[in-house]
C-alpha cells in the first residue's frame, strides 16, 4: 500500500496536534493556564505560517486528489493564520478584564483555523464541506462562549440554527452537482466542463445556486446576511474581531477556488448571480449602516458592504479579478484588526462601551487612538492614499476590464454613501465635545493599532510585496 | 535643468515639517508656539525652493520638464512627476499662499494648534502633488487625499455650522471624483497605461470620449465649482477658518480648472468640442445667477464665495474657447483669482478676528478707525472687479477677447457679469468701510497690525505685478498653451476628415 503524501498537509497536521496537546494542558491545569495556552497558540500559528511558506510553491495534490497546495493556498493560509493570531492576542487581556478566562477559547480558534486551512486547500467538494463544518462548529461554540450572558447565547444559537440551515443547503447543492456530473473532484469537474462533455443542465445549475447560497451565508453576503448584525453585536468583542476577519477570508478563498477552478467555464451561468449578490451587499452595507448606534453592529454592516466589493472581483471572473479580491481581502483584514483593536479599547471606568456616541471628543482624550481610528475609517471608506483605496482600485480595474462598467459605477457610488457613516465616526471623535474618556489603552492593543495603522498609511509607498504575492496566487487558479 | 528631483523635494518638504512638529513635545503653550514657527519656516523654505522651478524653467518648450520617473504599482502605473507651462505657476501659487495662511492663523487659531499646522502642511504636500503628477493614479491620489485634511480643517476649526459644511464638502467632491475614477480605469483598460503624456497622445474613440469627458466633468465641475453643483462652496467657505477659505479659493478651486486643461481638453478633444456649448451655458448662468445672489448676501464670506463661483465661470469660458487668449487668460485669471480672492478672505478674517462676526450689517464706517485696512481692502476690491492695472483686469480681458472670437453672445453676457461684479463688490465695500462710524463696538477697533501688513504686502505686490507687467507669467505658458491648441485643432481636423470620408 502506498501512503499518500502527508507533507503537503503538514501545517494542518501540525495545528491539529497542537490543538490536542493544548487541550490536554488546559484539561489538566485548568483556566489558570489560559494565557500560556493563548501565547502557545499564537506561536503555533507563527510556526504553521513558516511551514506554509516553506512547503514549496508548486501546485501539488494529495490524498487521491482531495487536497491541494499551491500559491493561492499559501497566500490565503498566511492571511488566515495572521488574522487568527491577532484575534487571540487581542482577546487575552480583554478576557482577563471581563472575567471571561477560559482555556477553550484559544483552542477553539486554533481548531477553527484548522478548518479554514482545509477549506482553502480543498480540491474536492467533500473536503470543502469537511473544512466548512470544522470551522463552523468551532465558531458556533465561540459565539456562545460567554455562556451566562443572554445576548451571547442568543447570538450563538441564532448563528447555529441559521448556519446549520446554510450547511444543509450547501450539502444539498453538492449532492445535486454530484448527481448531475458524476464527480465531486474539482479537477475532474473542470475537465468535464472544459471539454464540453457535460452540458450545464438545469439540475447542475440548481446545485450551483444552492452552493452559492451556502457560501454566501458564510461570508454574510446579501440576501444571506441576516445573522451578521445580531451575531456581531451579541458575541463578546474579541469574538466579533475574529469573526470579521479570518472566517471571511477562508470563505472568500473557497468562493474563488470553487467558482474559478471547477466551474470556471460556466462563468456565464453564475456571473449574474454573483453580480446581484454583490450589488445587493454593497447597497445594503452602505445604507443600513447609516443609522447604527452600536459600533459592532455598524462594523457588521460595513463588513457586508466590503464582502460586496470583494465579490465584484469574483464577478469579473478573470485572473485580474481574483488578484483584486486577494489584495482586497488582505487589506480588509488589516483594517479590521486595527479597528477592532480600537473597539476593544473602548473601556470606561465601569466597563466596556459599544455606543458610537461614547467616542465623542476622543481626539482630545486619546489623540493617538483617535488618529488611528481616523486612519482606519478613511481607509475603510476607500479614500486615497490609504490602503483601502488600493483594494477598491484593483477590484474596479478588474470589473471594468471584464466589461462590468455598471457594476463598477454602482460600487463606487455606494462607496460614497458608505463614506458618510465612516465620516460620522470621525466627526464624533474630532468635532464633538469630549465625553467621559476611556481608560488607558493596553500595550498589546496599542501595538496592534500602530502596526495596522502604519500598514494602512504606508501601503502606498511599499505596495510591491502584496501586489506581487497576490499576482502569483491568482495566477495558479488560471492554469 | 537641475540634476536633483526638485519636484519631489518641493512636494514632500512640508511632510518634514509635519515630522518636526510631531517631534516637538512640551506644554500646550510652548508646543503651539513651536508648531507655528516650524510650520512658517517649512512653508517659507518650500516657497524658496519652489522658486528654483520657475528660475530653471525653460519657457521655449511645451514638453514636460524636471521629469522624475520611478516604478510604483507596476503594470504601467508609475511614479511620474513633471511640470509644463500650465502647471508650473500653480505650484508657485500654492507655495506662495501657504506661508501667508500660516501667518493668518497665527493668532486666530488657539486650540489644537499642532494638529492645525500638521493638517495644513499635509494639505500643501497634496496640493503641490496634484499639479506635479504625470500619472493618473498618482494625480487621483493627491486629488482625493486632499479631502481628508480639508474635512478636518473645516470640521474642527470651523464655525457654528461646520459639521454640515464639512460633510457637504466631502461628499459632493467624492461623488464627482469616483465617477472620474471609473473613467480613469476605463482609459487604463483601453490605453494600457495611466501615464498622462502617453494618454495625451493617445486618441480615444470619439463616441467613448463623450462619456469619459462627462465623467471627468463630474469631478472637475464640482471642484471648480460650476453651477448647479456649486452649493457646497458657500457653506464650506463660510464655515472654514480664514486660512482654510484662502486655500479653498486660492488653490482647491483651481484644481478643477487645471483638470480641464490637463485631462479634458488634450485627452478628449472631440468631447471638449462637443460639450463646449454646455460649459458656456453653465458658466454664463453661473456668472449672472451667482452675481445676483452675491448682491443679496448678508454674510461677507458668503458674498465673496459667490463671487468666486462667478469668477470661476469666466475661467471655464476662457478655457473652452480653445483660443490662445482665452486659454492664457483662463490660466492667468486662475492665478490672479487665487491671489485676490485669497486676499479678500484674509480681509474678512482681519475684521472677523476683532469682532467675531461676518455679518455685513454689523460693520460700517471702518475707514475712520482703520485707514490702512480700508486701503488694502480697496486695492483688492478693485482687483476683483478687474480695474486696469490690477491682476484681475488682464485675465478677464484676455478671456473676453477669446470669447468674442468664438461666441459673441457668451462674451456679451459675460461682460454683463463684469458689471454685476463691480456692483456687488463696490456695494460690499461701501457698506463695510464707508459711512458714519456709529456702531458702539466698532469705536475701539484697531487698525491692521504689523503681522497683518506682512501678510498683505506680498499679495498687493503680486496683484499689481500681474496687472502692470504680466509678461513673465504669460511667457512661461505660451509654448504649452500653443501646443495644447495645436493638438486640439489637429485632433478636430482629423476627426472631421474621417467624418467626411465616411460620408
Amino acid at each position: 500500500m502506498v501512503l499518500p503524501d502527508f507533507s503537503i498537509a503538514l501545517p494542518e497536521i501540525f495545528l491539529a496536534c497542537v490543538a490536542m496537546a493544548l487541550l490536554m494542558v488546559g484539561a489538566f491545569r485548568g483556566n489558570k493556564s489560559t494565557s500560556l495556552i493563548s501565547w502557545l497558540s499564537v506561536l503555533a500559528f507563527i510556526f504553521a505560517g513558516f511551514l506554509v511558506q516553506f512547503e514549496g510553491h508548486a501546485t501539488v495534490t494529495t490524498f487521491g486528489g482531495l487536497y491541494r497546495d499551491d500559491n493561492f493556498a499559501v497566500f490565503m493560509k498566511t492571511l488566515c493564520l495572521g488574522a487568527s493570531a491577532f484575534a487571540i492576542i487581542m482577546s487575552i487581556d480583554f478576557n482577563k478584564r471581563e472575567k471571561l478566562v477560559r482555556f477553550e477559547f484559544p483552542i477553539l480558534i486554533v481548531i477553527a483555523t484548522l478548518g479554514m486551512m482545509v477549506m482553502i486547500s480543498a480540491n474536492d467538494l467533500m473536503t470543502m464541506y469537511l473544512g466548512i463544518e470544522l470551522m463552523s462548529l468551532s465558531l458556533y461554540v465561540t459565539a456562545a462562549f460567554k455562556r451566562d450572558s443572554v445576548r451571547s447565547t442568543e447570538a450563538g444559537l441564532k448563528y447555529f440554527v441559521l448556519g446549520a440551515l446554510s450547511s444543509g443547503m450547501l450539502l444539498y447543492g453538492v449532492s445535486l452537482i454530484y448527481g448531475f456530473s458524476g464527480t465531486t473532484n474539482f479537477d475532474v469537474l473542470r475537465d468535464t466542463f472544459m471539454s464540453g462533455e457535460a452540458e450545464a443542465g438545469v439540475g447542475l445549475l440548481i446545485g450551483l445556486v444552492f452552493l452559492i447560497a451556502g457560501l454566501a451565508f458564510k461570508v454574510s453576503a446579501v440576501p444571506f446576511h441576516m445573522w451578521a448584525p445580531d451575531v456581531y453585536e451579541g458575541v463578546p468583542t474579541p469574538v466579533t474581531a475574529f469573526f470579521a476577519a479570518a472566517p471571511k477570508v477562508a470563505a472568500i478563498a473557497l468562493f474563488l477556488r470553487v467558482f474559478v477552478t471547477p466551474f470556471g467555464d460556466l462563468v456565464d451561468q453564475w456571473q449574474q448571480i454573483i453580480v446581484f449578490v454583490s450589488i445587493a451587499s454593497m447597497i445594503l452595507g452602505a445604507f443600513a449602516a447609516i443609522n447604527q448606534k452600536n459600533i459592532k453592529r455598524l462594523m457588521a454592516y460595513s463588513s457586508i458592504g466590503h464582502i460586496g466589493y470583494a465579490l465584484v472581483g469574483l464577478a469579473a471572473g478573470t485572473e485580474e479579478g481574483v488578484r483584486g479580491v486577494l489584495i482586497y481581502m488582505a487589506i480588509y483584514v488589516v483594517m479590521n484588526i486595527g479597528t477592532f483593536a480600537c473597539i476593544l479599547s473602548m473601556r470606561q471606568r465601569d466597563g466596556m462601551v459599544e455606543d458610537i456616541s461614547e467616542l465623542a471628543g476622543l481626539s482630545k482624550t486619546r489623540p493617538w487612538m483617535a488618529f488611528f481610528l481616523l486612519l482606519f475609517m478613511f481607509s475603510l471608506a476607500g479614500i486615497p492614499p490609504l490602503a483601502g483605496f488600493f483594494g477598491k482600485f484593483y477590484i474596479f480595474v478588474a470589473a471594468v476590464n471584464a466589461g462590468l462598467v455598471p457594476l463598477a459605477v454602482v460600487g463606487l457610488v455606494t462607496s460614497v454613501v458608505g463614506a458618510y457613516y465612516y465620516l460620522r465616526i470621525v466627526k464624533i471623535m474630532y468635532f464633538d465635545d469630549a465625553a467621559e474618556g476611556f481608560e488607558p489603552v493596553s500595550r498589546t492593543q496599542t501595538i496592534i493599532m500602530t502596526a495596522s495603522g502604519l500598514f494602512v498609511a504606508f501601503f502606498v509607498i511599499f505596495p510591491a510585496p502584496l501586489l506581487e504575492g497576490a499576482e502569483a496566487a491568482a495566477a495558479v487558479l488560471f492554469p | 535643468m537641475l540634476d536633483w528631483p526638485i519636484l519631489s523635494t518641493v512636494t514632500f518638504l512640508p511632510l518634514i515639517g509635519v515630522l518636526l512638529i510631531l517631534l516637538t513635545s512640551g506644554k500646550e503653550e510652548s508646543a503651539a508656539r513651536n508648531a507655528r514657527w516650524v510650520a512658517l519656516w517649512t512653508t517659507l523654505f518650500t516657497f524658496v525652493i519652489s522658486l528654483f522651478i520657475w528660475i530653471n524653467f525653460d519657457a521655449d518648450t511645451a514638453a514636460f520638464q524636471f521629469v522624475e520617473k520611478g516604478s510604483w504599482l507596476g503594470n504601467n502605473i508609475n511614479y511620474h512627476m513633471g511640470v509644463d507651462g500650465i502647471s508650473m505657476l500653480f505650484i508657485i501659487l500654492t507655495t506662495f499662499l501657504m506661508p501667508l495662511c500660516i501667518l493668518a492663523s497665527w493668532e486666530a487659531i488657539t486650540v489644537r494648534v499642532r494638529e492645525y499646522m500638521i493638517a495644513f502642511l499635509i494639505m500643501e504636500t497634496l496640493m503641490i502633488g496634484v499639479f506635479c503628477a504625470l500619472d493618473m493614479v498618482l494625480f487621483y491620489l493627491f486629488f482625493e487625499a486632499g479631502l481628508i485634511p480639508m474635512f478636518l480643517i473645516i470640521g474642527v476649526w470651523g464655525g457654528a455650522q461646520r459639521v454640515y459644511a464639512s460633510f457637504k464638502f466631502f461628499l459632493y467632491t467624492l461623488i464627482g471624483s469616483v465617477l472620474m475614477l471609473v473613467a480613469m480605469i476605463t482609459m487604463y483598460f483601453i490605453a494600457g497605461t495611466t501615464d498622462i503624456p502617453t494618454l495625451i497622445d493617445f486618441s480615444f474613440d470619439p463616441h467613448l470620449q463623450l462619456w469619459l469627458w462627462l465623467a471627468f466633468f463630474a469631478s472637475f465641475a464640482v471642484k471648480v465649482p460650476m453651477w448647479p453643483v456649486h452649493t457646497w462652496l458657500p457653506d464650506a467657505h463660510v464655515q472654514a477658518p480664514t486660512a482654510g477659505s484662502v486655500i479653498l479659493a486660492g488653490v482647491l478651486l483651481k484644481m478643477g480648472g487645471y483638470g480641464f486643461l490637463r485631462f479634458s481638453i488634450p485627452m478628449f478633444p472631440e468631447g471638449s468640442e462637443y460639450f463646449a456649448p454646455l460649459v458656456f451655458a453653465l458658466s454664463v448662468v453661473a456668472i449672472i445667477y451667482t452675481s445676483l445672489v452675491a448682491l443679496v448676501q448678508k454674510d461677507m464670506k458668503k458674498l465673496i464665495a459667490y463671487s468666486s463661483v462667478a469668477h470661476m465661470g469666466f475661467i471655464t469660458i476662457g478655457i473652452f474657447t480653445f483660443t490662445q487668449q482665452g486659454l492664457e487668460g483662463g490660466i492667468l485669471q486662475m492665478i490672479s483669482h487665487g491671489i485676490v480672492s485669497g486676499a479678500l478672505f484674509l480681509c474678512v478674517g482681519v475684521v472677523y478676528d476683532r469682532l467675531h462676526t461676518r455679518e455685513i450689517a454689523r460693520y460700517g464706517g471702518l475707514v475712520n478707525r482703520m485707514p490702512k485696512y480700508a486701503l488694502i481692502f480697496l486695492i483688492f476690491t478693485m482687483a476683483t472687479i478687474g480695474l486696469p492695472g490690477t491682476s484681475g483686469f488682464v485675465g478677464e480681458f484676455l478671456i473676453l477677447v477669446g470669447a468674442y472670437q468664438v461666441n459673441t453672445t457668451v462674451a456679451f453676457i459675460a461682460t454683463i457679469g463684469v458689471i454685476l461684479g463691480a456692483a456687488y463688490s463696490l456695494w460690499l465695500y461701501r457698506r463695510v468701510v464707508f459711512g458714519e462710524l456709529v456702531k458702539e463696538d466698532l469705536k475701539n477697533i484697531m487698525d491692521v497690525g504689523r503681522r497683518e501688513i506682512l501678510i498683505f504686502a506680498p499679495l498687493i505686490i503680486v496683484a499689481f505685478w500681474i496687472g502692470i507687467y504680466p509678461e513673465p507669467f504669460l511667457d512661461v505658458m505660451h509654448a504649452s498653451v500653443t501646443n495644447l491648441m495645436d493638438q486640439h485643432e489637429t485632433a478636430i481636423e482629423a476627426s472631421k476628415t474621417i467624418l467626411n470620408a465616411a460620408k
